[in-house]
């Protein structure tokens, strides 16, 4: 963080959170975006994501109890789909910090998370069913919106709606 | 223009057409099918409720699609709904009422361009009888609308089919700009 620079309560919250995370983890993790509306850090290694959720949940320090949301975000410039996770530690310790997590376009995987927060559950449902992506390890891996003979991923950037469904015409 | 307008003899005894009581007994108890979409149907919910009240006309919403007489499509129609919607319909037995009510059910509405999952109207599944503009209808469009199912049904008549009572129901139809405007005078005054 630069020198003199006036931040938030909160952001040195977060920061020191991911401190943590960062000493135990090491190259596992990128470095923090300190920005004051959601700091947050990327996981390189997403084979580790599993674990740093474990340790994001149950390090005393940490204790980040609550995943708010997790969403899906597409990103083809970079060939990558991902996830953006919001954490907090509610009625706890009261920090804040969001995570991300990427992995390839096309037949890329990121491991579950869905037993370290049940919320993970349907959420990475959502992401599978609106952007494609994997979550190995999940329970119930399926489409939770669209209906299960849906063709494509409908929020990735290059999609292109399918022609007829069950004989109803889609596009107008 | 019901059955009670018509002259009663002093002998409790009113001379009408078979298809002027029939039409008056399936229009004074519209029963339809209680199930909504989305945002609309908490309108067609509060229609139903005490401040609107629309049984007074008779209508009073059945929880089966066999003892309907009337699906009001309130709310947005998804693909995946949709053959549900149809399965619903064919379920309800003849003769069978279909309102579409709100923007989404009549051609998409802010789903039209964008919406890959919308219906663009619900009546690309199924015919519809009367449409109902609004996002969402206030409950005296809705009312307005079931009206004029009212006014369909009047129009019908042993022998003829569906095409024709709502050909006729057109013919009979009036500018409500005139009326408006007559009533914004008289209230200006």
């Amino acid at each position: 963080m630069e020198e003199g620079k006036i931040v938030s309560q909160s952001l040195r919250e977060s920061t020191a959170a991911y401190m943590i995370i960062q000493e135990r983890f090491g190259s596992a993790v990128a470095p923090l975006d300190p920005n004051e509306t959601m700091p947050f850090f990327e996981v390189t290694d997403s084979s580790r994501w599993v674990e740093i959720a474990l340790f994001m949940r149950d390090n005393p320090k940490l204790k980040f109890n609550y995943m708010a949301c997790l969403s899906g975000v597409d990103y083809p410039a970079e060939e990558k789909v991902g996830i953006v996770c919001n954490f907090q530690s509610l009625a706890m310790l009261n920090h804040t910090l969001a995570v991300k997590v990427k992995c390839d376009r096309n037949g890329g995987c990121i491991p579950s998370v869905s037993r370290v927060w049940h919320t993970a559950n349907w959420h990475e449902r959502e992401a599978y069913d609106l952007f494609g992506i994997i979550f190995t390890g999940h329970p119930e891996l399926k489409r939770i919106l669209c209906p299960d003979d849906w063709e494509g991923y409908p929020l990735r950037k290059d999609y292109k709606v399918q022609a007829s469904y069950h004989g109803i015409k889609v596009p107008y | 223009m019901g059955l009670l307008d018509a002259a009663v003899t002093r002998h409790n005894v009113l001379v009408t057409s078979v298809d002027n009581v029939l039409n008056w007994a399936r229009l004074s108890s519209l029963w339809p099918m209680g199930f909504g979409l989305a945002c609309c149907a908490i309108e067609m919910m509060a229609t139903n409720a005490s401040n609107y009240d629309l049984e007074r006309f008779g209508i009073f919403p059945r929880s089966s699609p066999r003892q309907s007489d009337l699906m009001i499509v309130a709310g947005t129609v998804t693909m995946k709904m949709a053959e549900r919607v149809i399965r619903l319909y064919e379920q309800m037995p003849e003769p069978r009422y279909v309102l579409s009510m709100g923007s989404c059910s009549n051609c998409g509405g802010p789903y039209q361009d964008h919406g890959y999952h919308v219906l663009k109207g619900v009546d690309r599944v199924i015919p519809v009888d009367v449409y109902v503009p609004g996002c969402p209808p206030r409950p005296e469009a809705l009312i307005g609308g079931l009206m004029k199912i009212q006014e369909l049904i009047r129009m019908e008549q042993i022998g003829t089919s569906r095409a024709e009572a709502l050909k006729r129901l057109a013919e009979k139809s009036v500018d409500p700009q005139f009326i408006i405007e007559r009533e914004r005078k008289a209230a200006s005054v």
